[in-house]
């Protein structure tokens, strides 16, 4: 019972996988951040990914709190400064909407563009919020693999 | 022509005068000889006989018949010398009294000369005294001094009135002296013999008897007395073409006298008729000429004219035309703007708690926002177009993962209505090629959505293909499709993707096998021409795109192209959408150097196909890799040399699964379904090896579902057979939909492994069966343990400093490096890695970013190599052997950079960086940029 459990669980990652290659949400970096895990570091893409969110988070509000300044303190330097860290570690975990999103705020900040630069920080932190979900999702999934595995006699290895 | 007609006149004129003086001084001269006759004849019978033979009547009779001798003289008479002295006797011997001319008895004078004979047409001057008219007695001493004729001047003659002369003739009583002197002829005188010319009536018979009398007009002058011409005949005012006359000298034979007679022309001259033609002819030549040098003139300058006009009509067109483009470009840019806060806005809007019919509000507002984007994009697309403003780049891109990308695209939309979609490209066509990645996207995306929109069931099948082969094949096919095609579509199963009938046969099983066969001949035998192919600059692809919808209704498919046409009215209402799409679709393609056409039959489907010409790239340009990561995915080369079986009815479908495979680098069998797939492995047991032995079993849903007890047979029998075999292959589900019972039932049925969902992608399929084989990427993957354990060779030991301010770039990055066994060592900023950096250090590489905030990568690129100069200058001064000195400090530094723009490249090079790598980091990549310096790098490390 319990193998069949790890089994279904797999597929069940197997398809949010699936899903979010679809929609576009993960590109191809997601996985070679996966081939990066191994047995010495097996917490590693959990880990980064901890990072980023931790990181992007903090960019965020920092982007909010950076567009809700008065109009003259408003700095789009600095914004594209936030933008490309974001872009940079964006890519890096193969968050693809997220940084396209961040390619278009940046386009729009490179244009002084104050409102295009406030929506696009709101579709950003909703795509955020979306990645977030489905990252932690597929982390939970993994966990339960993983419990399950433990339990479940090796075949494989 | 009128000067040689005046001179012909003239001549004309003068020959005729000349003529008429000749005859009338001819006849006169002959009248005058005549009168001389007379006078010798007087003097022989009237005064040599005694007595006289003549009287009046002898004389009358004589003159009388002798008259027709002198035609001009209207008459002769003689007159006697009478001398006063002898007066009276001769008055009483004749018997009446000398009269003068007016009749009156002769008053005394010192001779008289009366008329004793005359003719009888004068009888009427017998007995007047010819010396009493001034003009007769002028005449009688002159004739009688000369012994001459002598001539009167002109003058009106007695009892006729007509103009006339009279002529006198001396008579002498004895024989005069051989010479005899004026005294002498005087003494002699024994009368005068005169004779009346009237001119006048004489000339004019004259003249009548010459033709032409009635065109000259002939006048005789006396022009004795210079001054005072006097008119002998003719009308002293008459008219008569006065500019040109004649003069002829006539000479009458009295020596003291001239005559002179002048001709005229009655008329003017008449000018000629050829003249007068001719001018006129010449006239309306010229009039005509004229009228057509005019005429063209006029025409020239309408033509230029117009040619202005249109000229200005056609700039103020154009100008029209881009102040068009420009303003839809500018409007729907500006329309685009707040467009995308509008749709942003209801994406949020839609993730906040709303009640179903505030949703379905809002999901339908995002709807149409999304569909006037979409209008808004193609329009401005057109107008581009038209304005020239598109430029196409020229770029190496992988033409398949564009595909794949569309695919995915369409694939919600597809899985939801059920259809096939997929994607073929031929072997042939080359990996990377270079053209406008994303305009070709936008053109497959075109066909695709209009394919996804218009279809119903079936599939849609995107197909590439070198344009070189397929042509024979086309003529081939082309022929059954006309023959059969429309005949038989009854209930046939027809061998395309999904089963159902496409309009163009030649997407169906039979070519495609034909091709693919083709190809694998030609792969052997024409490695030679692939060469020369390969050598040529340009590819030219065709594109199908075929479906099995509703099809273009045969009216409408010659305006399928034209901008804002759909197939008709209700098109849109069914369907939406503008008709914009395929008329820049042509455009696009035709920008891209090919051309555009379909074929469809209603009720079956349309087949768009298109070719397209896409440079070659070359491989040198490739193996920078630069390029590369920005359009082409890659693919993990995990599974080079994996086997799997492709369990497939279709055979058009399990090509393409096995194209996405061999993409892959798997190596893939087709079974026709699972009896003859689980036998394959059967055999494969016994013979161990000979054939392949599949790592993975692909099976499609359709054959799974027909042959059900089979593939549960299927895996009864793995398990049996493979109970004592290492590892069995894993079984996995392709599908198109699939139904939450279909799925419970395939994992019962043993697919517990996945399912993959069409379309098929290679990344996706790649991320599947990553997931699948699970951690068995180190098992079977030995070309992936290639390439890394060569980087693991290359990196292990080292010591390698990461720097870069971003966290997770970081923590990536030493991830990476980790994995093949180098140190790692990070530094968040430029300056902690210059204080990292500080010589000597035993760090072997650097891995800069270049965008950091307060010092960037160039700048501390720029720093460590001054230091390191400083360093070996130093030590150059120190030790003089410099040249023993076997290493200098020199600290390879590679750039990481997302952009991979060229010039970028060129800047890292410029402040002394090694090489670059882009981010995040790709195996590959990183080995092409670690391989540069580190294979030396043992020589001299130690």
């Amino acid at each position: 019972m319990l193998g069949l459990d790890a089994d279904q669980l797999r597929a069940d990652m197997n398809r949010l996988l699936a899903f979010l290659f679809h929609q576009g949400i993960l590109d191809e970096q997601f996985l070679q951040l996966q081939q990066l895990q191994d047995e010495n570091s097996p917490n590693f893409v959990s880990e980064v990914v901890n990072i980023y969110f931790h990181e992007s988070e903090k960019l965020l509000r920092n982007l909010r709190s950076l567009l809700t300044m008065d109009r003259e303190l408003l700095s789009f330097d600095k914004i594209g400064i936030h933008l490309n860290q974001f872009i940079g570690s964006s890519s890096s975990i193969g968050a693809q909407r997220v940084r396209n999103i961040c390619v278009a705020f940046r386009a729009a900040s490179d244009n002084n563009n104050r409102t295009g630069c406030l929506r696009s920080l709101e579709v950003l932190e909703h795509e955020h919020c979306i990645l977030k979900n489905k990252l932690h999702e597929l982390f939970q999934i993994e966990q339960q693999i993983l419990l399950a595995a433990a339990v479940r006699y090796p075949v494989l290895n | 022509m009128d000067a040689d007609n005046k001179v012909r006149r003239k001549e004309v004129l003068s020959s005729m005068c000349e003529q008429r003086a000749r005859m009338l001084q001819d006849q006169f001269s002959v009248s005058v000889n005549h009168v001389h006759a007379l006078a010798i004849l007087v003097s022989t019978f009237h005064y040599d006989k005694d007595p006289s033979a003549i009287d009046q009547d002898t004389f009358a009779e004589y003159t009388a018949r002798t008259a027709f001798e002198r035609p001009l003289l209207s008459g002769v008479a003689y007159a006697e010398r009478v001398k006063h002295s002898e007066r009276e006797k001769f008055e009483r011997q004749h018997d009446w009294t000398i009269k003068t001319m007016k009749r009156e008895p002769s008053p005394i004078r010192d001779e008289y000369a009366p008329v004793i004979f005359s003719q009888e047409t004068v009888s009427y001057i017998e007995s007047l005294d010819m010396m009493s008219g001034e003009e007769d007695r002028e005449n009688i001493l002159r004739a009688r001094a000369t012994g001459k004729a002598v001539l009167t001047s002109p003058f009106r003659l007695l009892g006729s009135h007509h103009l006339g002369v009279v002529l006198t003739f001396p008579v002498y009583k004895s024989k005069l002296p051989s010479k005899p002197t004026v005294e002498e002829r005087i003494e002699a005188t024994a009368g005068y013999l005169g004779g009346a010319f009237d001119v006048e009536s004489l000339v004019e018979y004259l003249l009548g008897q010459l033709a032409g009398n009635q065109a000259i007009l002939v006048n005789v002058y006396d022009i004795t007395n210079s001054s005072d011409h006097l008119i002998m005949y003719g009308h002293q005012n008459q008219d008569g073409d006065l500019a040109l006359l004649h003069e002829s000298q006539l000479d009458f034979g009295d020596p003291f006298r001239k005559h002179q007679m002048i001709c005229r022309y009655h008329q003017k001259a008449t000018t000629s008729w050829t003249a007068l033609t001719t001018a006129f002819l010449f006239f309306v030549i010229c009039l005509l000429v004229g009228y057509i040098l005019y005429g063209a003139a006029i025409h020239i300058v309408k033509v230029e004219d117009d040619f202005h006009e249109m000229q200005e009509l056609m700039v103020r067109a154009e100008a029209a035309d881009v102040a068009k483009s420009q303003f839809l470009a500018t409007v729907s840019h500006e329309i685009r703007t707040p467009m995308n806060g509008i749709l942003g806005m209801l994406a949020l809007l839609l993730d906040t708690d709303l009640s179903s019919t505030q949703r379905d509000y809002a999901q339908t507002a995002q709807v149409c926002g999304k569909a006037l984007i979409t209008l808004i994009n193609e329009v401005l697309d057109r107008a581009k177009i038209e304005a020239g403003k598109l430029e196409l780049e020229t770029v190496p891109f992988d033409l398949r993962s564009i595909l794949d990308d569309v695919l995915s695209l369409f694939s919600e939309k597809s899985r939801n209505k059920g259809l096939e979609l997929a994607v073929f490209v031929s072997d042939k066509v080359p990996e990377m090629v270079m053209g406008d990645p994303g305009r070709f996207r936008q053109i497959i995306t075109n066909l695709v959505g209009n394919s996804v929109k218009f279809t119903e069931r079936g599939h849609i099948f995107v197909e590439v293909h070198v344009a070189e082969n397929p042509k024979p094949i086309d003529d081939a096919k082309a022929e059954t499709c006309l023959n059969g095609g429309a005949l038989i579509s009854g209930g046939r199963r027809f061998n395309t993707l999904s089963g159902y009938e496409a309009a163009d046969e030649r997407n169906s099983w039979d070519s495609f096998q034909h091709l693919v066969t083709a190809k694998a001949l030609q792969d052997d035998a024409s490695v030679k021409m692939e060469v020369a192919d390969e050598a040529s600059q340009s590819v030219t692809l065709m594109v199908s795109v075929e479906d099995t919808g509703i099809g273009i209704p045969l009216i409408a498919q010659h305006r399928v192209f034209t901008p804002f046409m759909q197939a008709d009215s209700s098109t849109s209402r069914n369907y939406g959408g503008t008709g914009i799409g395929l008329s820049i679709t042509k455009c696009l393609v035709e920008l891209m150097g090919g051309h555009i056409s379909f074929i469809s039959r209603p009720q079956v489907g349309s087949t768009f196909s298109f070719t397209t010409v896409f440079g070659r790239c070359e491989k040198a340009s490739l193996g920078v890799g630069d390029t590369k990561k920005s359009n082409a995915e890659d693919l993990p080369s995990g599974f080079r040399g994996l086997k799997a079986i492709v369990v497939d009815g279709k055979p058009v479908r399990a090509a393409v699964t096995r194209y996405h495979l061999k993409r892959l680098g798997i190596l893939v069998e087709v079974a026709n379904n699972v009896k003859i797939a689980a036998s394959a492995c059967g055999k494969n047991d016994s013979s161990c090896g000979s054939k392949i032995q599949p790592d993975i079993v692909l099976v499609e849903k359709d054959s799974w579902l027909s042959g059900e007890d089979g593939s549960m047979n299927l895996r009864m029998f793995d398990w049996k057979h493979n109970g004592h075999m290492f590892k069995l292959p894993k079984l996995i589900l392709l599908a198109t939909n699939i139904t939450n019972a279909e799925l419970e039932k395939a994992k019962a049925a043993g697919f517990a492994d996945t399912t993959i969902m069409k379309p098929l992608r290679a990344s996706m399929v790649a991320a599947c069966l990553q997931q699948v084989l699970g951690t068995g990427k180190r098992q079977p993957g030995n070309g992936m343990l290639n390439g890394s354990s060569v980087l693991g060779g290359l990196l292990c030991g080292k010591k390698i400093l990461v720097v870069d301010d971003n966290m997770v770039n970081r923590r990536v990055a030493a991830g990476a490096l980790k994995k093949f066994g180098a140190a790692v060592e990070c530094a968040e900023s430029g300056k902690a890695a210059l204080k990292l950096l500080q010589l000597p250090h035993s760090f072997d590489a650097c891995f800069m970013d270049i965008q950091m905030p307060e010092m960037d990568g160039f700048e501390a690129t720029r720093r460590i190599r001054m230091m390191e100069t400083r360093a070996n200058e130093q030590m150059n001064g120190d030790t003089d052997q410099g040249s023993v000195r076997k290493d200098e400090w020199h600290l390879p530094i590679l750039a990481m950079t997302a952009d991979v723009i060229h010039a970028t490249y060129d800047e890292c090079l410029k402040c002394g960086m090694d090489g670059y790598v882009s981010k995040p980091f790709e195996e590959e990549n990183l080995y092409q940029a670690v391989a540069k310096f580190f294979k030396t790098k043992p020589v001299s490390d130690s």
